[in-house]
């Protein structure tokens, strides 16, 4: 009795191996179930379609034809045009907030100003897309003679990439803060303006860091779906012009999910979900590459 | 006679309304080595700072006085071409950790814009790097970042980006602090070569080695001027009182 007693030794140590353990297991698991799920419930149209569901252009519920081209094409160009326009702004106000206000009321205002921007649901930037800023878009399209629908794949970049400024203009503004002082003081001991150092010595400084934030709003610009469907025009057809209505994967799922009532129809909407989580995947994956390759060498 | 190369004229220093820097007058001597000595506090690093105007940076820092390079007043010159003029070697060795050394090296003309033909910069990082005694370990390695050096060795290529400049006058705050024994030592001769090049100004809290490099030395207490005088003759016969308990370790 005496010996066995001595052989259990529950300490916290042990707990907490056990409680964190289990835990990446659960993360794992989930994971692995959300995937394997996913696959099981696309087969029917991976089956009945293979590779040509991602080259398909015509998407017909009615004949029961699917192809997911418009979509997939639809949400790298709203990605990309929301991250290319966001960029420059979030670095702008990285820097203004660490190297120029670095405190005070308008630091202060500035800051929480973006974050919130972070806060606001979705729903709320589609609704003022929709209500405020498309009609804006309209009068702008006329003006240039254009087919003024209003909404569009432009429109969804501009809400989209006012959505994702508050995560990558934090993370930078964090890294650039970081900046350690030495190096800064040896620029300017070596006779640098400001400017120079903010360009020549900071930035290169922080620009793992810049990308991992730009990585991180592409994430959550890919699959942004409330505000995107709201304003994006819902149309199946490959968009031939910026200003011409769209989908993404993430708005069109939204938008179908209720319709579909054929066991194809559903497959095919999962299997856009699948494509859009491998899309995810990948973007992340070459992310920590970038990230790699940026920071080789520092300390 | 020996030209004076920097003159500080009745110069005062404040943080916010604390005067850390009490009516320094003192003239730098070209071409010597210059250690301010002193116990901890007592106004080494404000002077150093105030003689390439780094207290720019320091909004609660106030300065008041002149300092004459070659006679004429730093603070009313570009502050750009006062620090192009006067290098700087910090404490921590704190080369660009993003640059090869060869970029590290360069990097005061790269960071000022000023563009400079392939060979021209060849020679000036050859010529640096050999100065401050680097070249035969670095000239295969050149192009690798320079994270892989030692600390002393990042305290030399620290040295070689300063002299890069062709700098008058260079400021060493405490340049040996964070370096191991051998690295000094390695510091101090280096320090005693370069003399001929440039006038330098060193701060450090070790008697033994202002003693062992430094021509002249000042001592600053309390953040008054107390004693300048050749340093060998402050080491061996010290005029004022609280020179002499500095020097015996009776206080810093
Ligand atoms: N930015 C600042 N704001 C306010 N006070 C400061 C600032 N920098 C230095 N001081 C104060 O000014 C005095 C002189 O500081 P300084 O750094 O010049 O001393 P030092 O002789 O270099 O000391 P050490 O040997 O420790 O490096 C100290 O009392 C210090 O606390
Ligand atoms: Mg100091």
């Amino acid at each position: 009795m005496m010996l066995k007693k001595k052989n259990i030794k529950i300490n916290g140590d042990t707990i907490f191996k056990y409680a964190i353990g289990s835990s990446v297991v659960v993360l794992i698991m989930l994971i692995v179930g959300i995937f394997v799920s996913l696959i099981v419930y696309s087969y029917p149209t991976i089956a009945k379609f293979g590779f040509g569901f991602i080259s398909g252009h015509t998407w017909d519920p009615v004949t029961e034809e699917f192809g997911a081209y418009p979509f997939l094409i639809g949400t790298l160009i709203t990605s990309f045009i929301a991250l290319i326009l966001s960029f420059p702004v979030s670095i702008m106000i990285s820097i203004l907030l660490s190297e120029y206000l670095k405190s005070g009321v308008i630091h202060n205002y500035v800051k929480s100003s973006v974050e919130l921007l972070a806060g606001i649901p979705s729903i709320i930037y589609g609704f003022w897309g929709l209500f405020i800023f498309v009609p804006v878009v309209r009068e702008v399209q006329m003006y240039f003679g254009i087919t003024p629908y209003g909404i569009g794949i432009l429109t969804a970049s501009l809400i989209l990439s006012v959505m994702i400024i508050p995560y990558s203009a934090t993370i930078a503004y964090e890294v650039i803060s970081l900046t350690p002082s030495e190096i800064k003081e040896a620029a300017y001991s070596l006779g640098a303006t400001h400017f120079e150092v903010i360009r020549k010595v900071i930035l290169p400084y922080s620009s793992s860091g810049i990308v991992a934030g730009v990585l991180l709003s592409l994430g959550r610009a890919l699959g942004e779906t409330m505000a995107v469907t709201m304003v994006i025009g819902n149309s199946h057809i490959l968009p031939d012009t910026l200003f011409a209505p769209g989908n993404t994967m993430a708005s069109v799922i939204a938008n179908e999910f209720t319709e579909a009532t054929s066991d194809v129809y559903l497959s095919a909407l999962i299997e856009i979900g699948l494509l859009l989580m491998i899309v995810t995947a990948f973007i992340n994956v070459v992310g920590k590459m970038i990230i790699k390759k940026f920071s080789v060498g520092m300390s | 006679m020996e030209s004076k190369i920097l003159k500080i004229k009745d110069f005062n220093a404040y943080y916010d309304d604390a005067q850390v820097l009490k009516d320094i007058n003192l003239s730098i001597l070209k071409n010597n080595v210059t250690a301010i000595m002193g116990p901890s506090g007592c106004g080494k690093t404000t002077l150093i700072r105030a003689i390439n105007r780094m207290h720019d940076f320091t909004p609660n820092a106030r300065m008041e006085g002149e300092i004459l390079l070659n006679n004429e007043d730093l603070y009313q010159m570009e502050p750009i071409i006062v620090r192009r003029k006067i290098g700087m070697v910090f404490q921590r060795p704190n080369p660009f950790p993003t640059m090869s050394i060869f970029d590290n090296v360069i990097a005061g003309y790269k960071l000022n814009g000023i563009k400079l033909s392939k060979e021209d910069r060849n020679n000036i990082v050859e010529d640096s790097l050999r100065k401050s005694a680097m070249w035969d370990e670095v000239k295969d390695n050149l192009h690798k970042k320079g994270s892989f050096l030692s600390g002393g060795q990042q305290q030399r290529l620290c040295i070689a980006r300063a002299l890069a400049m062709k700098p008058e006058i260079l400021l060493l705050d405490e340049p040996t602090s964070a370096l191991d024994p051998k690295a000094t030592a390695h510091i101090e001769e280096l320090i005693s070569e370069l003399k001929d090049y440039v006038t330098m100004i060193l701060v450090t809290h070790n008697i033994a080695q202002a003693a062992r490099i430094s021509n002249y030395t000042v001592f600053l207490y309390l953040g008054e001027l107390v004693e300048y005088d050749k340093t060998n003759k402050m080491m061996t016969t010290p005029k004022d009182k609280r020179t002499e308990e500095y020097l015996t370790g009776k206080f810093g």
